[in-house]
């Protein structure tokens, strides 16, 4: 008998029931060897066969057991253009949608570039919008952000020598002096906007796609958030670029840990004694794999958080992340799975 | 659209933002969150992510609903409400009511 599921990329296809175990087998053992990290249990990897293998096409967890949702991007989602939606409302619109239309728990609001530098000339008013929305809203109101270092760099219009040109001419030296001073530039803007947002009233920072420039990213990210969470005592919420921090300067330390390297349960806890509110961990899912491999892989990263962090765990589940499909229009066979599968298993506190 | 229907809370519809509060607040697990709520509602966890009986709830304690009813609290007013109930600070209300 044949199974309908997806690959990795999110076409359909076909597999048998024993195949299905060895891709689920398969998925978790990649994770474990990488992250050095223990498996799922075997009552854990029935518990996930049997949610690969219901026929319905959407299904759900048991009343009871949802979870908070958070948001990357917000509103952008609504009103942005390109991979989103492109609809005409204002953000103070888009989040009233979102509140009383979708009923979602918490909302964002952010710039349409998404990224710190941009954000901080005009962050007072982007201030002003966000005093709208808190006024007329009564979900959570995240401001949102990714820290994006690699805008800081000239190569991509910013002040600081390309490190990754400096790498290519075996200057590597400086290419570590240019990341290392790029992200205190970067720290210093992302306190500087958490306060202007701070003072308009936000309830908590969200800092999206965090370490996509690598370790030096993330250093500066943990920087920043020990200091809303100290200075500011605002919520801040850090979601992940990927499984694993690319070691770009390779030499960087938080509270000596090395950056370079970490896997999500150690990403974690970083970021839970930078003094994070939320954590959310992002598994990259491999296009050329299976779905029922990628989530199998992507639950045995997440377990381990749970276990390992105190703090709440709102893991990464939008396009190609947390085993969904890559496909910026995601299926609700896989999202519905991914989600009762991260629910049940994993025991995430939100998505 | 999906995670709200498969597995979200449901927001204002019934409890989901006072549970993501709670998180925020105090920086608690899913199960914790939501034993604080219930306890502050007087009701059951279960009742949280119930619409039927949210909704009463809501409407009694005038904290805000998904439903444009007029005489009833929203926006910030809502807010100011759940801040109370759930003895908790929300920055917007402190900066509107407190600081002023």
């Amino acid at each position: 008998m044949e199974y309908r599921t997806r690959s990795g990329n999110g076409k359909i296809i076909s597999m048998k029931k024993r195949e299905i175990v060895r891709e689920i087998e398969d998925g978790i053992n990649d994770a474990t060897e990488r992250a050095d990290i223990e498996p799922l249990s075997d009552s854990e990897v029935e518990h996930l066969l049997d949610i690969l293998l219901q026929k319905d096409k959407v299904i759900t967890v048991k009343a009871g057991d949802e979870v908070i949702l958070t948001r990357d991007g917000g509103t952008l989602k609504y009103t942005g253009c390109t991979r989103y939606s492109g609809v005409p409302l204002s953000r103070e619109q888009a989040v009233w949608v979102g509140e009383r239309i979708l009923s979602l728990d918490t909302m964002e609001l952010g710039h349409i570039d998404y990224s710190i530098k941009p954000v901080k000339p005009i962050a007072h008013d982007e201030s002003s919008v966000l005093e709208n929305i808190l006024l007329s809203s009564i979900i959570p109101i995240f401001y949102g952000a990714m820290p994006n270092l690699g805008l800081y760099f000239t190569s991509q219009g910013g002040q600081f020598p390309d490190y990754s040109a400096l790498m290519n001419k075996g200057k590597f030296k400086e290419s570590q002096e240019a990341l290392y001073e790029a992200a205190q530039k970067l720290i210093e803007d992302i306190k500087y906007v958490s306060k202007v947002f701070s003072k308009s009233g936000t309830d908590g920072i969200n800092l999206d796609t965090a370490a996509a420039a690598g370790d030096a990213e993330f250093f500066a990210t943990l920087n920043a958030v020990e200091f809303i969470s100290r200075e500011i005592k605002i919520p801040v919420q850090i979601g992940m670029a990927s499984e694993q921090v690319l070691g770009l300067h390779c030499e960087l330390k938080y509270k000596g840990e090395l950056l370079a390297g970490a896997y999500p349960h150690i990403q974690g806890k970083l970021a839970e004694r930078a003094g994070a509110t939320i954590f959310g961990p992002a598994i990259n899912t491999k296009v050329s794999k299976s779905f029922p491999w990628n989530l199998a892989r992507a639950l045995t990263f997440v377990k381990r958080c749970i276990k390992d962090l105190k703090i709440p765990i709102h893991v990464n589940m939008g396009m190609g992340v947390g085993g969904i499909p890559m496909s910026d229009v995601a299926p609700m066979d896989s999202v519905s799975r991914g989600a009762k599968a991260m629910i049940e298993i994993a025991r995430v506190d939100g998505i | 659209m999906t995670y709200r229907v498969c597995s979200g809370m449901g927001g204002i519809r019934t409890s989901g933002d006072l549970v993501a509060r709670v998180q925020l607040s105090k920086k608690v697990k899913l199960k914790k969150a939501k034993e604080y709520v219930a306890k502050k509602l007087g009701v059951a966890v279960e009742v949280l992510s119930d619409e039927f009986g949210m909704k009463k709830i809501r409407e009694e304690l005038d904290i805000g609903s998904p439903l444009a009813t007029t005489y009833k609290s929203k926006g910030i007013i809502a807010k100011k409400n759940i801040a109370e109930i759930l003895d908790l600070p929300i920055p917007s209300v402190e900066r509107s009511f407190i600081s002023s």
